[in-house]
């Protein structure tokens, strides 16, 4: 177990390198454009270009430019913006974590407990008008822009029905979890369900097949053959076995959340997140943020999927010996 | 099927040999054919779909001899007709802090501003059906290439083996772990300021084929993983075996035996892939990372009603149906293109 640990985590470390190494081919040698210019933003001044490219190296080679960016970003994190002069980039992507870790982890948790119940009623009552419902949920989970979403959802709580029936929805914004707990569930609530809406009807839907078929398993007959309640053998045989292939796709769907759905998620919901970051950084043309951000927020994926594969082999000992 | 070329007492006349059909008997091509009209739901979404295609290659029509406009000028001191009233297009308003303009609302007359128009006074349903051509055009494209490149690096993964594998799999690896939509807005930005040009292949800045290609790319490992699983599958079968045994080159190998094998792996995958890449498309654009203006798509048009969102909801919600109609119908047509070719595909996860 603790070998495969150290196996999984060393490979996500050469991923890790070769992410980098591909945002510093993207940013800095694409062919084209002087990237001192891009770095600099718009109409910048010879005086900014001359100091990106000394604070780059563009004078040197690629390795050693490499180098010299890794360090900018990781050890003495003083990636500075030249759109707004003088900015550092890592402090702001560090200001920014706790809102996108509180959405996302809170959109998780309520879509994993959506999609488990929903997946087992959907399994339990399988033949009934209850199923092709939810199998319904899921195409269209997957298929709805979830900006979209959180625009139509704003529009309801915030503007239409504002004055009724969701007089108590806070205004778009964000409060720490620290400052105000209750203040933070409610401000986080709908950006939450929104996300929420469009993962749990896959996870439905994906539970669902997975219990169906251990349902059909000489070790459920087994089961039955002993006298176990049919709960029970939904719950402690059945399901317990189904919940490993979502966890597995849990890790590739959280990773995708973090650096996509959550970003556009925080846009639609003004909450300053890493996501919202990025995007003002994209209005402006700002590439030191936007490689701040990206670069950060795919390390992170990285890393979740690494650990979320260590559960999967905590859960089931065959990956062990792949 | 391509099994039979090999066989003693198959004509062998050098490059091809078709093998026709017993009369009666139908292909698995037809077969599959003959299982998806059946599919009710497939047939009907594929309907939904054709019926969203026609509609926005009529867009010209539409703006032209309906609605009167041209959906790409800006139209800010003009006016139209409401109940026999002349009213103007825009009209200056302060709601709350912001000094703005208020574009006139759904009028639900296709000659008059059937959905109201945008915050530059155009129409937004002409807008709508001329944005919906660059949606479609970019999911579709970028879903076509991307298959196509996938197929030439899964199977010649699969089939080489070894090194080249071992390269190609770690390639694939390295983009499948980088979340795609960072790669694609880091692809984006720096593209966007620029464009590309590689010899005498150049792509400007604001062109569409910009996102298409950036679209088609970040999702290669989708489809490549799966189809190289499947060819290391194929590769120890008797048929290919045989086909080695006789001295058949690898470039035949792959073309004639193996890819007929994957196709329908491949053809699977098409409507799936086009759903997502225009939704990959639309999020693009709504973040100012996909198609740029003057061109139009469905999610440049969300983003344009951000600001309206409140005062004149049609702009931004109606794009989103439409990416949502078109994106169900093209996952539910896709379920059933899966049902009839490759039943025991799995689409999500890979290989």
């Amino acid at each position: 177990m603790l070998a495969f640990a150290v196996r999984r985590f060393v490979s996500a470390f050469l991923v890790l390198f070769a992410i980098s190494v591909l945002v510093f081919l993207i940013f800095f040698a694409t062919p084209g454009v002087d990237p001192a210019a891009r770095i600099a933003g718009r109409n910048a001044d010879p005086a900014t270009l001359a100091q990106v490219r000394h604070a780059f190296g563009f004078d040197r080679p690629l390795p050693v430019r490499y180098v010299l960016m890794m360090k900018h970003l990781f050890v003495t994190r003083d990636l500075e913006s030249f759109v707004n002069r003088g900015a550092k980039v890592i402090p702001q992507i560090t200001h920014a974590m706790p809102a996108t870790l509180s959405l996302v982890l809170g959109a998780a948790v309520i879509w994993v407990v959506l999609g488990v119940v929903m997946g087992s009623a959907a399994a339990a009552l399988r033949g009934t008008a209850v199923d092709p419902l939810i199998m319904m949920l899921g195409v269209v989970g997957a298929s709805l822009p979830v900006y979209w979403v959180g625009e139509a959802v704003n529009l309801v709580t915030q503007s239409r029905l504002h004055d009724g029936v969701f007089s108590w929805v806070p205004p778009l914004g964000y409060v720490g979890l620290t400052d105000n707990p209750g203040q933070w569930a409610l401000h986080l609530l709908f950006p939450w369900l929104t996300l929420a809406l469009l993962y749990a009807g896959i996870y439905a839907r994906l539970l669902r097949s997975e219990v169906i078929a251990s349902l059909n398993e000489d070790y459920v007959t087994t089961a039955r053959a002993k006298g176990i309640s049919e709960r029970r053998i939904l719950i402690k045989h059945a399901l317990r076995c189904s919940l490993i292939p979502f966890v597995s796709l849990f890790g590739l769907d959280f990773g995708a959340l973090v650096g996509g759905s959550a970003l556009l998620t925080e846009v639609v919901f003004g909450l300053p997140g890493v996501g919202k970051l990025t995007y003002d950084a994209l209005q402006n043309v700002d590439l030191p943020v936007i490689m701040g951000t990206v670069l950060y927020a795919a390390f992170f994926v990285v890393l979740t999927n690494a650990l979320v594969d260590v559960l999967y082999a905590r859960l089931d000992p065959r990956v062990r010996h792949a | 099927m391509a099994v039979v070329a090999g066989l003693p007492g198959a004509p062998e006349s050098g490059g091809t040999v078709a093998v026709p059909p017993a009369p009666g008997v139908a292909g698995p091509w037809r077969n599959s054919l003959t299982q998806l009209t059946r599919n009710r739901a497939a047939v009907g979404a594929a309907a939904v779909f054709l019926l969203i295609v026609l509609a926005c290659l009529a867009a010209p029509l539409y703006a032209h001899h309906i609605a009167h406009t041209d959906a790409f000028r800006s139209n800010i001191s003009g006016t139209t007709v409401i109940d026999g009233k002349t009213v103007p297009v825009l009209r200056p308003s302060s709601t709350g802090l912001q000094l703005g303009v208020t574009p006139v609302g759904p009028t639900w007359d296709p000659g008059h501003y059937f959905l109201g128009a945008d915050n530059q006074g155009r129409d937004v349903m002409a807008r709508l059906l001329y944005a919906g051509r660059n949606s479609l055009f970019i999911g579709l494209t970028s879903a076509v290439l991307c298959c196509l490149v996938a197929t030439v690096v899964g199977v010649v993964a699969g089939y080489a083996g070894g090194v080249v594998d071992a390269v190609l799999s770690r390639i694939l690896d390295v983009v499948w772990a980088f979340p795609v939509y960072l790669l694609a807005i880091c692809l984006s930005v720096v593209l966007l300021t620029s464009g590309v040009h590689i010899g005498p292949v150049g792509v400007d800045a604001g062109s569409i084929w910009v996102p298409i290609f950036i679209i088609a790319v970040i999702y290669v490992p989708y489809v490549a993983r799966p189809v190289r699983g499947k060819v290391i599958a194929l590769r120890h079968r008797d048929f290919i075996q045989a086909a080695i045994g006789i001295g058949a080159t690898d470039r035949r190998i792959m073309r004639r035996e193996i890819l007929p094998n994957v196709t329908p792996t491949v053809i699977v995958f098409i409507p799936l892939m086009t759903a997502l890449n225009m939704l990959t498309e639309s999020a693009l654009s709504f973040l100012s990372v996909g198609v740029q203006p003057p061109d139009a798509s469905w999610g440049t048009i969300i983003n344009d009603g951000l600001g309206l969102l409140y005062t004149r909801p049609a702009v931004a919600l109606v794009p989103g149906l439409l990416i949502a109609m078109t994106a169900v119908a093209l996952n539910i047509f896709g379920d059933g293109v899966r049902d009839a070719l490759d039943p025991g595909a799995r689409l999500r996860g890979g290989a």
